[in-house]
């Protein structure tokens, strides 16, 4: 019987084992694949393979980098972008979940409005650009509203088909309790409905990234999308693939923030 | 005087394809401490009644009196165990028991530990702060009957609470049941398809026919079967007699 158990352990270990060498292929060939691209790219434009003006080079956006963070003109664009996406990315989850509440509340409502959703939803938002610069000035709350409205829409509807697919017993459950209209909503469809939202945040995060920076190609006065459009006038290209690595770093710290918060809040379900 | 009158219930459901009349003049009384069951055909109306009586769907015809009167909120009386537990699965066991004391605005200090008390009589001691996936089926049908329990309702509608179960818990179930709702007095309507267990459990049976759904049938359970809890009474020599009965009335009602 105990050597059946060692020998049980020891097969449990041997599996653990291989998990883990597994785990550690997987991350040396996703390293090696990150220096070979950037080291190629770095070869490349050495050798004119590619137009280094175009493609410029990871040493040069390097020293670019180095260059902006010692006058300190990074960080007031960076701090811009990311304070704007953050409440576009916020005022849009939260609207687009009230208004499927609204939706919820009043069921003729969202029958009613149920074609103009649609519709809203097929139009690309960043087309309503020009229209919100002028509305609302050429400043940061035309772009954050840019940010939030890209994401409204599809958050609306998304949540209210969670909350119309809400097994009704729940709601039962609490009317045989005499609960009101409110008493339903909170205790049951909303959270019922909360692994729906935190997976909407996470694509309202890409989303809002995209409005942002399409809000601040137009409105060109500051920003990570600011740097890209100036980049592109003056045919600095360095300057554009710089903007661009950050955004792609910065997106990807929100979006893994983002899955952590997800995490935290569905252990309990 | 009886604790629940239904009087001449009739309802008819309006869908788009058709209107189904799913009761026709339904009326019986029920007497404080009685246990009563509902046997019949699948769709013959005995949720909707249910539903009726627990007043969250208004019935076409007829009315429903709780102690002699008609009452628009049932809910602080009447308490109703749905056919499954549905728990909330993001509350814990207590807060899951405890939510028709909060929705009813009543959920003070002593409630509350009549209602964890009442968790350890059926069983489920050490589980208030647990999630209702980790219980088994069985515990969680207790759950649902504490949650119900919880807000000391007048009168109990059990909704074929039993029938996801397997049989052994079943049978364990009917017994805790049985003698909780005795122990407290309560008045209690079961629906259930098992004739073994409304005979074992109950003192008088309703028969039900459907389309539309009428009572055909009252059978009184003999007085021999009645003081044994369910699992004694199913080995009693008058329950496969009484069984033998019911289940003719219910092959008539199917050929009919
Ligand atoms: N919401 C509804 N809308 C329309 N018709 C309904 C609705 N609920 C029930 N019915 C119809 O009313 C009749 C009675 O249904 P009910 O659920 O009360 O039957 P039941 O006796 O509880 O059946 P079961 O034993 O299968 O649970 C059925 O014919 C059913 O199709
Ligand atoms: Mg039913």
């Amino acid at each position: 019987m105990n050597k059946h158990n060692s020998l049980l352990q020891h097969l449990h270990e041997q599996y653990l084992l291989s998990l883990k060498k597994e785990k550690r292929t997987i991350l040396f060939f996703q390293c090696l694949i990150f220096l070979f691209f950037f080291l190629l790219w770095e070869v490349a434009s050495r050798h004119n393979w590619i137009d280094p003006l175009l493609f410029s080079s990871p040493s040069s956006i390097w020293r670019l980098l180095v260059q902006k963070i010692a006058d300190h003109t990074l960080f007031v664009h960076v701090g811009i972008t990311l304070t704007e996406t953050v409440f576009g990315f916020i005022l849009g989850t939260l609207l687009g979940t009230c208004l499927a509440a609204l939706l919820w509340w009043f069921p003729l409502l969202s029958r009613i409005l149920d074609p103009y959703l649609v519709v809203l939803n097929a139009m690309p938002k960043v087309a309503l650009g020009p229209i919100l610069i002028v509305a609302l000035g050429p400043s940061f709350t035309s772009i954050i509203a840019m940010g939030a409205i890209i994401s409204v829409i599809i958050t609306t509807i998304v949540v209210y088909t969670s909350f119309k697919e809400v097994d009704e017993n729940y709601v039962k459950v609490l009317k045989t309790f005499g609960a009101t209209k409110r008493q339903c909503f909170t205790e049951a469809i909303l959270p019922a409905s909360f692994p729906t939202i935190i997976s909407t945040l996470k694509v309202n995060v890409g989303l809002s990234w995209v409005g942002v920076i399409v809000g601040e190609f137009l409105v060109s006065k500051q920003g990570l999308g600011y740097m890209i459009i100036y980049g592109f006038q003056v045919f600095n290209f360095t300057l554009v693939l710089l903007s661009l690595l950050i955004i792609a770093l910065l997106a990807t710290m929100m979006y893994q923030l983002v899955s952590v918060i997800e995490k935290k809040l569905l252990k309990r379900s | 005087m009886n604790v629940l009158a239904v009087e001449q219930i009739s309802h008819t459901y309006f869908t788009k394809q058709a209107a189904v009349t799913a009761l026709e003049h339904v009326s019986l009384t029920i007497e404080k401490g009685e246990f009563i069951s509902f046997l019949g055909p699948s769709g013959c109306g005995k949720t909707t009644l249910l539903s009726i009586i627990a007043g969250l769907i208004q019935p076409t015809r007829g009315r429903i009196l709780v102690e002699g009167k008609e009452m628009n909120t049932k809910q602080k009386v009447i308490g109703y165990m749905l056919q499954q537990d549905y728990l909330f699965p993001w509350k814990t066991i207590e807060e899951n028991v405890t939510i028709g004391l909060n929705i009813m605005g009543i959920n003070d200090y002593a409630k509350k530990e009549k209602a964890l008390a009442l968790l350890t009589e059926m069983g489920l001691s050490g589980v208030e702060k647990q999630y209702p996936y980790q219980l088994s089926g069985g515990m969680r049908q207790r759950a649902a009957l504490v949650r119900t329990l919880a807000t000391d309702p007048k009168i109990l509608l059990l909704d074929e609470p039993f029938s996801a179960l397997d049989y052994q818990t079943k049978l364990k179930l009917e017994d805790l049941v049985w003698k909780t709702l005795k122990q407290y007095n309560k008045t209690a309507l079961l629906v259930t398809h098992d004739i073994g267990e409304a005979i074992a459990m109950s003192d008088r049976i309703f028969i039900f026919s459907a389309k539309p759904g009428r009572i055909v049938r009252t059978i009184n359970v003999p007085e021999t079967l009645r003081t044994h809890p369910p699992f004694a009474a199913r080995q009693h020599v008058d329950f496969s007699s009484l069984f033998q009965v019911i289940w003719k009335e219910l092959e008539n009602i199917e050929q009919a």
